[in-house]
């Protein structure tokens, strides 16, 4: 692990000097591989370590992005400090359905549908409150300024979500070392046996279930008031949930840096190709080229990527 | 007051009574050994002892206080651990980490979590595994493993399932030798067991079920001897197999 961590130091300290050489359009390509490595991380937590597939974690981050922007437009308050009440709000509803979900047993596919439940019953209510504007969705004010989370250029944003991510690392590392962690991938392995030694498998699927909610909603937040732009169609939506399991899945399920691996390989591509493709008139078809990846990454590294990359490591 | 008092349990499945009515006091300190053919509701009685399904009607008392109605690991937490028929590792985690995970039912932090998973692992004789991932154990490891989860969590009433099953007559004996040796820290014991040989050398008390009904109680060489017991379970040979099991039992004794 200290292999690890000194590379993992060296990463950072790349990050940290990288934006020095990057223009404006790198610079949004990093800030999106970040967003969603983050994103990737907070859902890896619950699906990751516990092993309970989520497929409505779109839900979470229109929470947070809607909870903190009218907080901010109605009350004044600052996005820094609303992003915590949509933190909030997004884990009271996550563990509203935890409750229902495990307090009767619900496990595998039936829980991936009550996943997909309440995002579609979110993104419905969201599509039709006037507050929200509806189908023509909310537009947030531009006023830049560091109390407001609004600025000018892509910089700033880099390193918040930079932020974002190393602090995603260390809660994850956190947990994992953790009484909590150990727990969380005993119910993934087998809920039964972890049961019968002690772990209060309800407890702990709360638990588990409620910090990737709170996390996930934070990077709504921040959505919020770098696009300045929120519709349920895009931040409520199963595409967005998809986006976010792609990465993980692809790096390295239940892996401290799947999701962040997994993101500095799929984010890029996907920018530059929807960009390029949208040129030729060939819109959609990165979303052909993920099919692949993750049908290519299912077959040939079944355990993620991260695996093969840690092996590497260890053994040379 | 016995460790563990069952009154009158019984349990159906749809119209199958897979436990009717069984009665049984186990006291401190004790191995009882339950035997009786396939399907004769031992399993069945072990998930009803220990939550993971529930009963119809009946007491289960363990140190006085009903168990009724709690969860596996709250049975856990009062000190009643059982053992799976078929073993349930955590595949992916090594068997180090498989352990601490039992170690933290009585363990705040994970550094003497830690500490108490090593202990117990060198204890069931698998110090050399401890970095191996279960899902590479052979099954008799996979089930020193089983055995080693459930020690972690300090109970005072072990329930195993089978533990003996598919293993050779040497490790046959290797286990019984470390039963005997967790039964003398004070853990008492019950045990379904198939393999004869075990059960007769360990057991005090022997319970015999059949169609989820007591049929037989008593001291092993007795049971062996109950026609009732031979014409359900037994057979001939087999009760010549037992009373092997008696004389190695006794030959230990002297």
């Amino acid at each position: 692990m200290t292999r690890v961590y000194f590379l993992l130091g060296c990463l950072f300290l790349i990050l940290l000097v990288l934006p020095l050489f990057l223009n404006e359009y790198l610079l949004g390509i990093f800030v999106f591989i970040f967003y969603y490595a983050y994103l990737g991380q907070s859902w890896n937590i619950l699906t990751g370590y516990t092993g309970n597939i989520s497929l409505g974690h779109s839900l979470y981050v229109g929470i947070g992005a809607y909870l903190s922007t009218m907080i901010a437009m109605h009350l004044g308050i600052s996005p820094w400090l609303g992003m915590l009440f949509g933190g909030l709000g997004a884990t009271l509803i996550s563990l509203i359905m935890g409750y229902l979900a495990f307090r009767f047993g619900l496990r595998n596919v039936y829980f991936v549908l009550i996943t997909i439940a309440f995002a579609e019953i979110g993104r419905l209510v969201a599509l039709h409150l006037k507050p929200l504007g509806q189908f023509m969705g909310l537009f947030i004010d531009f006023k830049p300024g560091w109390q407001n989370f609004q600025f000018k250029g892509n910089l700033p944003y880099y390193y918040i979500s930079l932020g974002f991510v190393v602090f995603s690392l260390a809660v994850v590392r956190a947990t994992e070392l953790s009484k909590v962690g150990r727990y969380f991938v005993a119910l993934r392995e087998d809920e039964d046996a972890a049961e019968s030694i002690g772990v209060n498998a309800f407890k702990y699927k709360m638990i588990a279930l409620g910090m990737s909610s709170f996390m996930t909603a934070l990077a709504g937040t921040f959505y919020a008031n770098y696009i300045f732009y929120l519709h349920p169609a895009s931040i409520m939506s199963m595409a967005l949930s998809i986006e976010i399991i792609l990465r993980p899945i692809i790096g390295g399920l239940g892996t401290l840096f799947g999701p962040l691996i997994g993101s500095f390989l799929i984010t890029p591509l996907a920018e530059i190709s929807r960009s390029y493709f949208a040129k030729a008139g060939l819109e959609g078809l990165h979303i052909v080229i993920y099919g692949f990846l993750l049908i290519t990454s299912v077959l040939f590294f079944p355990r993620g990527i991260y695996s093969y990359i840690r092996r590497a490591l260890f053994s040379g | 007051m016995p460790l563990l008092e069952l009154k009158q349990v019984s349990k159906t499945f749809g119209g199958l009574r897979a436990v009717s009515d069984v009665s049984l006091c186990l006291e401190k300190g004790e191995i009882l050994g339950i035997i009786g053919p396939n399907g004769a509701g031992k399993t069945t009685l072990f998930n009803t002892i220990t939550g993971f399904c529930r009963h119809e009607s009946g007491e289960i008392l363990f140190e006085g206080r009903s168990l009724i109605d709690l969860k596996p690991h709250q049975i856990c937490h009062r000190g009643l651990v059982r053992t799976f028929q078929l073993v349930k590792p955590f595949l992916q985690l090594s068997v180090l980490d498989n352990v601490i995970v039992a170690a933290l039912n009585r363990i705040k932090t994970t550094k003497a979590a830690t500490e108490k998973a090593l202990q117990t692992i060198e204890f069931v004789g698998l110090k050399e595994k401890k970095h191996t991932l279960a899902t590479t154990l052979t099954l008799p490891h996979r089930k020193r493993l089983e055995l080693a989860r459930a020690l972690a969590t300090e109970p005072g009433l072990l329930l195993l399932d089978e533990v003996m099953a598919g293993l050779t007559p040497r490790e046959v004996d290797q286990l019984i030798g470390l039963l005997a040796e967790v039964n003398q820290r004070k853990v008492t014991i019950l045990l379904i067991e198939h393999v004869m040989r075990g059960l007769m050398a360990l057991s005090r008390t022997v319970l015999v079920l059949n169609y989820g009904v007591k049929i037989a109680e008593g001291a092993p060489e007795e049971v062996v001897k109950n026609p009732q017991v031979i014409e359900a379970y037994l057979g001939e040979e087999f009760g010549k197999e037992a009373g092997r099991g008696i004389e190695l039992a006794q030959g230990k004794r002297d």
